[in-house]
């Protein structure tokens, strides 16, 4: 590897580093990572009904991972970019020697790995499960993978939104009806309201956007190329998105 | 050696900084002034990166800062305005970060390291979080966090403010025995500092540059330059006599002190000296005054608002 690539990858990992401490230097991560599992639980027992379905899968905890997300990754991700710009911090992070690229990278993987993390505390369920019959441990698995990735584009989002603005509530805000519209976009009712009024041609494109579908195609167990590459895609349009507007407006 | 030529930055109809045009050879260390708004810290932020100008362009050691920002970056210190920081870092953590991120590692980084945190004298708060810190140490945090690296290029954006005097006097000590062979810019809007730090001073009003020179020209364009005050035991009478001295250009009366004002700069403190003796009156203190720089900054930057207050 060339020096100059070494070079992008040890400074993205000492600001990785950082922004990870800081997650757990504030009671940030702590609580994210607790309301995520009561949360969880609670849908997983009570609204999905896991021992009362009597199937050794975990369906009903993956299920409500697209509606937990949308509340709970915006209000994580808003505080990356605005807090910057309101303690004024983004002037020393800019000009030290540092590209805003690996600023944004550092950003999103830190936050991404404390996800993973809320993620695999929930390892306990997968042990139930296994205990009570004999799940699938691979689309369990799958299932996790997708969520995750899920997650990541969640995140990516509200990165980006709170790259607009110092306001971390105006990123909350923006953030969430983002997410909203691309959770919403694979729902029955969408689809149906808009059958009729537009060409099928329309509505499988606004259906393929949506989070919920490709999320439950991994779920069932199938990582696809075309699944994992969309999540990957919407990360990444995004991150890119939210670095053109650092880049454009960082001192505004 | 830091070029600037024809500096602009605008913010819509606004002007911060307007053709703004100098040179800062290594040794030199510039005090930047200016009354708040002149546009002081909008050309320290187009100097390190952080703003890009509108037009004109800046040369570090003959890098462009548009081209090469990140080349730049690495050989640059730079302190902005207010000393921002990561609150929920310790102090320690704080710094062995950015010593990280400046590649510092392993001995040379516990060298470094120690060695700043000696200098600014940041050794009882290293395990505090910065948020908990006062004024003081914030802004010291932030002058460690800009000199870890032993930048070629030092820019400071009011490196003194909010400090007691103590600190100041401590602050620009540091800043003096670091700035041998370096570039260093300081922006202030405390003329004492000019006198007792730099051997440059730059005043930029309105966006444009209004004033270069040596402290010392500085303090010769004040009508205090080699003034003569005399401190009197009693009030006198006759103090017109003095006025009629070769170079004295007026005389201004205070209660008892009176002030003897030179002529284009002469040295008139013998001739007021005799003078007074030669009088028979009785004084406390007789004194020559260097040039009150207040005076001065005041005259050169009200006096320029007027005149551009059309395009502003």
């Amino acid at each position: 590897m060339s020096k100059a690539v070494m070079n992008q990858f040890s400074m993205i990992s000492i600001l990785t580093k950082r922004e990870f401490m800081s997650f757990f230097a504030t009671p940030i991560a702590y609580v994210f990572i607790a309301i995520f599992l009561i949360m969880s639980g609670i849908m997983t027992f009570n609204l999905g009904l896991l021992y009362e379905r009597g199937q050794a899968d975990l369906l009903p905890f993956f299920n409500f991972h697209p509606w937990l997300y949308l509340f709970l990754v915006p209000a994580f991700a808003m505080r990356s970019w605005s807090e910057e710009r309101r303690s004024g911090s983004i002037e020393l992070l800019m000009t030290l020697p540092i590209t805003a690229l690996q600023a944004m990278a550092a950003k999103f993987i830190s936050a991404w790995l404390v996800l993973g993390l809320a993620l695999a505390f929930t390892f306990p369920l997968w042990l139930t499960i296994n205990f009570l019959g004999q799940p699938d441990n691979g689309v369990i698995f799958a299932a996790y993978i997708g969520s995750w990735l899920m997650a990541g584009a969640f995140l990516a989002i509200g990165i980006c939104m709170s790259a607009l603005s110092k306001s971390q509530v105006v990123a909350f805000i923006l953030s969430i009806s983002i997410s909203f519209l691309f959770v919403l976009s694979g729902t029955e009712a969408v689809i149906n309201s808009f059958k009729g009024v537009l060409p099928t041609m329309a509505i499988d494109v606004i259906a393929s956007l949506s989070f919920i579908q490709h999320f439950d195609s991994i779920a069932k167990g199938v990582i696809a190329l075309n699944d994992v590459g969309y999540f990957i895609l919407v990360i990444i349009s995004w991150l890119t998105a939210g670095l053109v507007i650092i880049e454009d407006k960082k001192a505004s | 050696m830091i070029e600037i030529k024809k500096l602009t930055k605008q913010f819509g109809d606004f002007v911060a900084v307007n053709d703004l045009s100098f040179t800062v050879k290594p040794g030199e260390v510039v005090g930047f002034l200016g009354p708040n708004g002149a546009g002081k810290s909008t050309t320290m932020k187009m100097l390190t990166g952080f703003l890009s100008a509108s037009s004109g362009s800046i040369l570090i050691n003959g890098l462009n800062i548009e081209n090469d920002a990140l080349t730049i970056k690495q050989g640059l210190g730079y302190l902005p305005e207010g000393a921002p920081a990561y609150g929920d870092m310790t102090v320690l953590q704080f710094l062995s970060f950015i010593a990280d991120i400046r590649g510092l590692s392993g001995r040379k980084k516990q060298t470094r390291l120690a060695r700043v945190i000696k200098n600014v004298e940041l050794a009882s708060v290293l395990d505090k979080s910065i948020e908990n810190l006062s004024k003081g140490f914030k802004r010291r945090v932030g002058l460690a966090q800009a000199i870890i690296h032993d930048p070629k290029v030092l820019i400071l954006d009011e490196p003194t403010d909010g400090l007691d005097p103590n600190q100041k006097h401590h602050v620009r000590e540091l800043i003096k025995n670091l700035a041998k062979d370096k570039i260093v810019i300081i922006s202030t809007h405390i003329l004492e500092e000019v006198t007792a730090v730099c051997n440059r001073a730059l005043i930029i009003n309105n966006g444009s540059k209004i004033f270069d020179g040596t402290p010392e020209q500085l303090q010769a364009k004040s009508p205090y330059h080699h003034a003569v005050t005399i401190e009197l035991t009693q009030a006198v009478d006759n103090s017109t006599e003095l006025a009629s001295l070769i170079n004295v250009s007026s005389v201004v009366e205070d209660k008892n002190k009176v002030t003897v004002l030179a002529a284009s700069g002469q040295n008139i403190f013998t001739s007021v000296y005799d003078k007074v003796q030669e009088l028979g009156w009785k004084f406390d203190a007789i004194y020559s005054e260097k040039g009150r720089l207040d005076d001065i900054f005041r005259e050169l930057t009200t006096s320029s608002d007027t005149s551009n207050s059309a395009d502003a």
